[in-house]
């Protein structure tokens, strides 16, 4: 039974309107080098196919999947490979990238178009998406064809196309929903040949009735019975995986099951584009549309980007900053990754990029909890995080397990609503961390 | 544009609200009963007021310089704490002891178990109840120039009528806050509608606190069914004891305060209950008129063991529908 919305959250300054009515725009020509890390999936890093002086073609495969849990990645430009070697990433870490020298000449190899979708076996269907390099766009990058294998696809009842977007800023999924619904849809009822007994969900945000509007009208033309729109309350972690298969479903799971396990599967409403991409049109994952937005950016603007492209490009394409920028964060403010220099490539999982001239978090003086409950409050996944971060604090990792520190989502809910401006998902995080690293040990 | 970026852990945005907001905003709503106090006990009130605020921040500022840490007065805490003390005092306390009551509170119940946020005991309430015991003879005295004699929870006491709708107005004896029904609640309906406090806890604790005085109080079922009273309901005495003496201040601004009350909203409920019952207690068959400041102190003290009890299940275990 679907609820529509879930416990606890919160309503942050959404700050869509910055770029919600900028159609997406095609950055076609990246002027520098292109870089590919060869770890943009959760799973095992790619495995480059391509050597040093090799030149290549756009859409031609530069580095196969090193394993199950894994994906291939694509050429976005034809060039020559100029180097195979650790760049920066959006996290700071350096990862091994293949860097490729743009030739500007944007040769690309013959895409071989796929047999139709309606004779198109599953194990077909899944190794094109597989070979497509489709991996969840929404951020964490899971492998989309690992997602959509459960070990009994038969139990499969929902397949739940996430068309939140809760995090603020970011309209990179709106502005695909307008401009592409039928691409959306459709890819959703691809997956949904892959899972006989399941119904197609298309779970939007009441703050985007156009989208509903458009969705709903796309569904009836395409007369695809399976597939509904539901529009859920606005609030942020709506889009967070557990709290939408809440809100759609009323089932709950925790943080040591699946979606699977509650007879769902969820992808992000890009991801579901590229499947349509890769089963439909034959075209691996190479582009993705990128916010770029904020208080400091001239104009911003949704821009469709080559994987690959370095984020200060795409800074100076969208009219550079009017206002010096504190703090710039690749991805959302609530769960995007903080950035200190720019020159880092855009990867199948960068959403957003977002400048501000004002860092709350550099500003906040810390003082000490007073035990308001606030944090109580807005936790989606209904734990203290006030006591969990004294846990943290004081490495008491029994404590922390036993007060269910293992289920928190790192949504930053805590961080935000804090009156004492205390680093609480901060603290739970790197607690997490340290847990699960014991765990692999063991 | 700069060499280097600030870099930080998620989230990148903080909500406004700040530990200061909250503790100004508290003083803000209690301007409805301080107000009324200057105006119903005059000059000397007012002074009381200001002393004990004064020193209750100057203690902490300079407890902070001994101690060598930065001074944390700026978070109003402390005013907090002064003012809610001076709205617990008689009008005509000397001003020795109100001096001694602040000093005590900052100290001894708040400064020396770690500061803000790691009392276990409301410091307001815990000098007032020091105060009680060591003063008793100035702190249970009432009289002043606009009202002599017991207050109305004593009459009650007697069996004796009094005027409920002096005691909700506040045209009665007591002390300086606690007296006027309807500007604590102001204040409380200020402080819900900012979202500072909520209902749970004064809601249960003056709704069981109304059950048991309807059950054990006065012309109450008890004291009916055996034989001692002739109705089994009297409206009047149960408005009376809920208009009379701390309850509206206590439920609303003593028991709400967050670091004395459980962080668990079942907690929350539980305590709000437990403070009603004891407040009854206390009332009904302990040998004073008043009880709230004693139950809530006493309710702080069971705070650890009813969060234990209440900690939340996590959502996927049990705890996404409550």
């Amino acid at each position: 039974m679907a609820r529509f919305t879930f416990r606890g959250g919160i309503h942050p300054y959404e700050g869509k309107e910055l770029s919600k009515d900028k159609p997406i725009r095609l950055y076609e020509e990246p002027k520098g080098d292109l870089v590919y890390p060869l770890s943009q999936h959760i799973g095992a890093p790619a495995s480059a196919i391509v050597e040093k002086g090799d030149h290549v073609l756009i859409g031609q495969k530069i580095a196969e999947a090193g394993g199950f849990v894994s994906s291939p990645i694509y050429a976005t430009v034809s060039g020559t490979v100029k180097a195979i070697e650790p760049r920066r990433v959006i996290t700071g870490d350096n990862v091994m990238s293949i860097v490729i020298e743009n030739d500007g000449q944007y040769e690309s190899v013959e895409f071989s178009q796929p047999k139709a979708v309606e004779v198109l076996l599953k194990e077909e269907i899944i190794n094109l998406i597989k070979e497509g390099g489709v991996v969840g766009m929404g951020g964490a990058g899971f492998p989309t064809h690992v997602k959509l294998s459960p070990k009994e696809p038969d139990k499969i009842d929902y397949v739940i196309a996430n068309c939140s977007e809760c995090e603020p800023y970011l309209t990179s999924d709106y502005r695909k929903m307008i401009e592409e619904p039928e691409k959306l849809v459709e890819g959703l009822s691809i997956i949904l040949r892959l899972f006989d007994n399941a119904r197609g969900i298309l779970a939007v945000e009441d703050n985007k009735p156009d989208c509903i509007q458009i969705l709903k009208k796309t569904v009836k033309d395409l007369n695809l019975e399976r597939i509904s729109v539901v529009s859920l309350k606005t609030k942020y972690p709506q889009g967070a995986e557990r709290q939408l298969i809440f809100a759609t479903t009323g089932r709950a799971i925790n943080s040591s099951m699946l979606p699977a396990d509650a007879g769902c599967v969820v992808n992000n409403v890009d991801t579901v584009i590229s499947v349509y991409n890769a089963v439909k049109l034959g075209r691996p994952l190479m582009h993705r549309i990128v916010t770029v937005t904020g208080d400091c950016i001239k104009d911003p603007v949704n821009f469709k980007v080559r994987i690959g492209t370095s984020y200060a490009e795409l800074i100076d394409e969208a009219g550079g900053f009017v206002k010096e920028p504190e703090k710039i964060v690749s991805g959302g403010p609530m769960m995007g990754f903080a950035i200190f220099d720019t020159n880092v490539p855009c990867t199948k999982t960068s959403s957003a990029l977002l400048c501000l001239s004002h860092d709350d978090v550099s500003h906040a003086n810390e003082t000490a909890c007073i035990n308001c409950g606030r944090c109580v409050e807005v936790c989606p996944g209904r734990v203290v995080p006030s006591r969990l971060a004294d846990y943290a604090q004081h490495k008491d990792k029994e404590a922390f397990e036993k007060a269910n520190g293992m289920e928190c989502c790192e949504c930053g809910c805590c961080s935000y609503i804090c009156p004492a401006k205390r680093q609480l998902t901060q603290s739970i995080k790197s607690m997490r961390r340290m847990i699960l690293a014991d765990r692999k040990k063991k | 544009m700069k060499d280097m970026m600030q870099v930080s852990s998620n989230p990148h945005v903080r909500s406004r609200v700040t530990t200061s907001m909250i503790m100004y905003s508290v003083v803000i709503a209690l301007l409805p009963a301080t107000v009324f106090g200057i105006i119903q006990f005059g000059w000397y009130a007012a002074l009381i007021i200001a002393v004990t605020v004064g020193t209750a921040v100057l203690t902490e500022h300079l407890f902070c310089l001994i101690s060598k840490k930065p001074s944390t007065v700026k978070d109003g805490s402390a005013m907090v704490t002064g003012l809610l003390l001076a709205l617990n005092l008689p009008p005509h306390i000397p001003v020795w002891i109100a001096i001694f009551g602040a000093v005590f509170a900052i100290v001894v119940v708040k400064l020396l178990f770690g500061g803000l946020g790691q009392n276990f005991m409301n410091p307001a309430l815990g000098a007032r109840c020091f105060l009680v015991i060591s003063f008793a003879k100035y702190m249970t005295n009432f009289d002043c120039d606009a009202f002599t004699g017991p207050t109305p929870l004593a009459l009650l006491k007697d069996g004796e009528c009094v005027n409920v709708f002096n005691m909700v107005l506040g045209k009665t004896g007591g002390t300086i806050g606690e007296t006027s029904v309807i500007a604590i609640v102001l204040g409380a309906c200020f402080l819900i509608w900012l979202g500072v406090i909520d209902l749970r806890i004064p809601g249960m604790y003056i709704l069981s606190f109304a059950v048991f005085v309807v059950i054990f109080g006065q012309n109450g079922l008890v004291p009916y069914l055996t034989g001692s009273s002739s109705s089994f309901f009297n409206l009047t005495y149960l408005c009376a004891q809920l208009s009379g003496g701390g309850l509206m201040l206590g439920a609303f601004f003593m028991a709400t305060d967050y670091t004395t009350r459980p962080i668990t909203k079942k907690g929350q409920y539980l305590y709000g209950i437990l403070l009603g019952i004891l407040t009854g207690l206390f009332r009904i068959f302990g040998p004073g008129a008043e009880g709230v400041s004693y139950a809530i102190i006493l309710g702080n003290l069971v705070v650890p063991l009813i969060e234990k009890f209440t900690m939340p299940k996590a959502f996927g275990k049990g705890g996404e529908k409550a």
